[in-house]
């Protein structure tokens, strides 16, 4: 044996090629996700106080025994180690409004683990956002509670009797807030939502680190403001593009929600068509619906849209086309 | 200098450990065993039988079929035995073992061939046993013998080695560089293609630098450097990088008027014309965490992997996997008994850890299938296709495109087995097409 030799009838790995991977894994990318959310749920709990983290950890916690469960009632095998229950539990959290009570959270995980991702497959298989569909959901069942929002510990209007969104404020004609305290976070929102600082952060380390490409975020955000400014309440080309960059989910949904691998297409050239319908959407919602917000329904259409969108973006044949 | 490139694929870390490594013969060990299917195409027919006394370079197996080449004894000495093994594939092939006698007395019939026209070219290039060395095996006279009427106007000299850990072809372009461009030489003349591209990966600066010096000399050579990214030594991609021109779907490099060889395969033409000594030796990179001496050595076709192993300090610790050939597309092995073939580029010997194979977990549709393929497939659709028995539609997504590279794989985060249901897939697509 020292000499080097070994009697070889334990080559089980007899397999066919490629015989090497690269680092990256599903609870990797996972990984990466949950790390680029943590300044925004950090400005979440410094600007709406320890309930947030509350909220946090509850929608965490139900979102993975949620998982579990359902797949040991399935009888499959447990993946709660891909780490992407965690991932929609942040996310749905992040995208309440701080102070919701606990137990309409905790319908909002079950809604998007079981309904709409267990039932569908599980991972890969869910043709919504999971995370978005529950908020979808609980905007439904209990629109009050969820449009009502917590004004900021740190926000210097004391006299504010109900609190409006930076969106709210501009439908209802209220007072419009600072783009400063709109790109730190200082207004009020969903958990996570608020501060653009904080998402782009993410964003970055999100790129940094090859999980998303930068064509769903930037043609997303490009989309939404290009359109903000054409439609502006005033007349045409009169909006104000970065107040509505910086308002709402917009920041979240772009960097967080549309890049979700499963619910957007496949290829660049339909990732560019999805994130412009997503930005187009978003501000035909905010401008001419009863809604103040239209990210979630923006990104939840094109999501059902994404089918289509693989279809038509089909890569050309290699040596389809004459060329010699 | 212009950097040429191709669309998808990935980056595998290059793991060239061993460029620096000269290779070094490891002369004649104690048992050779020659199969008579080194080669796509037509199996030999063994012209020995047992207890024949053979010498170095006598044709020991040969077929008349066009698509095939002759195979030769790499050594003087006894045949012990003709009889069917078992080598990689799962079908049993002749094979031809010889006992050396260590004197490697050379054949009586070793004289350079007489080459005066196209047709003794093609001929000679036969009788040398040459299949192309780059590890697809195809032989090299087809090659260099298109239909009629097919117009060539490029030679591609493949010398890219995209593959990692492989460096027997960098090691051949620094070693037998004069060869190289002597063997194009007789290539250009001999079919009468007027220029010849040789296409080599940024990552080998100083084979480059040699390259270039030498193509000085000669105004229908060039050296092109191509980004070095896996697969761009895949024929298809090699094409398009340097020409622009895309081989369609089912075609041959011909098609486009392009002619690629490997640049081992025009070296070894070179030093043929000139000795008459058939393939019976190749340079082989040895590596891999298994592995105690990595390295560059020039071994004699037929010399068992076990005795190419200890000949580089054998294992360092027992191996989980050995492969023959490159990480991404070679050909894993279930004995180190078996022989080093003509095609043989490199063999690795991975510890149990680098061995492995990972777990495979649902597709998550990231796309990173779709953007690593240089074929423009859609591998997960496939995938998915061959998974759940809709064989109806796997022309539909063109299966029979894929080139098996296997970027695919190696870039899913969920470490899914796509090329290897894509091959059963074309497997079942030819079936079916046999009807």
């Amino acid at each position: 044996m020292d000499k080097g030799e070994y009697v070889l009838d334990n080559l089980i790995n007899v397999s066919s090629s490629p015989h090497i991977r690269s680092g990256v894994t599903t609870r990797r990318l996972m990984l990466d996700v949950i790390i680029a959310l943590i300044p925004a749920s950090a400005a979440g709990i410094y600007f709406f106080g320890l309930r947030a983290a509350l909220l946090i950890a509850v929608t965490v916690a139900s979102c993975v025994l949620f998982e579990y469960l359902t797949r040991k009632a399935l009888k499959r095998s447990n993946t709660i180690g891909d780490l992407s229950a965690v991932v929609t539990g942040l996310l749905l959290a992040l995208n309440l409004p701080p102070e919701l009570p606990l137990w309409m959270a905790i319908i909002g995980s079950f809604f998007a683990i079981v309904i709409v991702k267990q039932l569908f497959g599980g991972i890969g298989q869910n043709f919504l956002n999971p995370a978005l569909a529950a908020r979808a959901f609980l905007v439904i069942s209990y629109g009050t509670r969820m449009t009502t929002w917590t004004q900021p510990s740190t926000y210097a209007a004391a006299d504010a009797v109900s609190f409006a969104t930076p969106l709210g404020a501009l439908k209802e004609g209220g007072q419009l807030p600072d783009l400063i305290d709109m790109f730190i976070g200082n207004i009020g929102g969903s958990t996570g939502e608020t501060s653009a600082l904080a998402l782009i952060i993410g964003g970055i380390y999100l790129l940094a680190r090859g999980v998303i490409t930068w064509h769903i975020p930037v043609v997303y955000i490009g989309t939404a403001g290009l359109f903000a400014w054409i439609l502006g309440r005033d007349g045409l080309l009169t909006g104000n593009p970065l107040f509505h960059v910086l308002a709402g989910g917009l920041m979240i949904g772009a960097i967080f929600m549309a890049t979700d691998y499963t619910t957007s297409p496949m290829t660049v050239k339909g990732m560019v068509i999805y994130a412009a319908g997503c930005g187009i959407l978003t501000i035909l919602f905010r401008m001419y619906t009863n809604m103040p917000e239209g990210v979630s329904y923006a990104i939840l259409l094109m999501n059902v849209a994404v089918p289509i969108i693989d279809r038509f973006t089909k890569p050309g044949r290699f040596g389809g086309a004459a060329n010699v | 200098m212009k950097i040429h490139n191709f669309k998808g694929g990935v980056h595998p870390p290059h793991s060239k450990n061993t460029m620096n490594c000269p290779s070094v013969s490891i002369g004649v060990r104690e048992k050779i065993i020659i199969p008579m299917v080194q080669h796509i195409g037509a199996p030999c027919q063994a012209l020995v039988k047992k207890g024949d006394y053979v010498k170095v370079g006598q044709v020991i197996g040969n077929t008349d079929a066009f698509v095939s080449a002759p195979i030769h004894s790499s050594v003087s000495g006894t045949v012990t035995a003709v009889e069917e093994r078992i080598i990689s594939g799962s079908r049993p092939v002749v094979c031809v073992e010889i006992k050396p006698d260590g004197l490697q007395a050379v054949s009586e019939d070793i004289a350079p061939p007489v080459v005066d026209s196209r047709e003794s070219f093609i001929r000679a290039v036969r009788d040398s046993g040459l299949t192309g060395l780059g590890g697809a095996g195809f032989p090299a006279h087809v090659k260099l013998n298109p239909p009629k009427g097919v117009k060539i106007d490029t030679l591609i000299i493949n010398a890219a080695e995209c593959e990692p850990y492989i460096t027997s072809d960098y090691r051949e372009c620094l070693e037998n560089t004069a060869d190289i461009f002597e063997g194009i030489n007789h290539v250009l003349k001999w079919t009468g293609i007027p220029r010849a591209i040789i296409g080599i990966e940024d990552n080998k600066p100083e084979a480059i630098k040699k390259l270039s010096e030498a193509a000085n000399g000669f105004s229908n050579i060039t050296v092109a450097r191509l980004k070095s990214r896996y697969p761009q030594g895949a024929e298809k991609m090699l094409i398009k990088a340097l020409t622009g021109r895309e081989v369609p779907p089912g075609k041959l490099p011909h098609d486009v008027s392009c002619l690629v060889m490997n640049v081992a395969s025009v070296a070894f033409i070179a030093g043929y014309l000139r000795t008459g000594m058939p393939l019976i030796q190749k340079r082989v990179t040895v590596d891999g965490s298994a592995v105690r001496n990595p390295g560059n050595v020039l071994v004699l076709i037929g010399t068992p992997i076990k005795d190419v192993i200890g000949s580089c300090g054998g294992y360092s610790s027992e191996p989980g996997k050995l492969i023959m050939g490159g990480p991404m597309m070679g050909v894993s092995l279930y004995s180190d008994d078996l022989p080093v073939m003509k095609y043989t580029n490199a063999i690795l010997a991975f510890d149990s850890r680098d061995g492995s194979i990972p777990d495979e977990y649902p597709c998550i549709r990231c796309g990173r299938c779709v953007r690593a393929c240089p074929m423009n497939l859609l591998p997960f659709e496939i995938d998915r296709l061959v998974r759940a028995r809709m064989y109806d539609g796997l022309e539909s997504v063109n299966i029979t495109d894929c080139i098996e590279c296997g970027c695919c794989v190696y870039t899913c985060p969920s470490k899914r087995l796509i090329v290897q249901s894509i091959r059963l897939g074309k497997d079942i697509v030819r079936r079916k097409a046999k009807k």
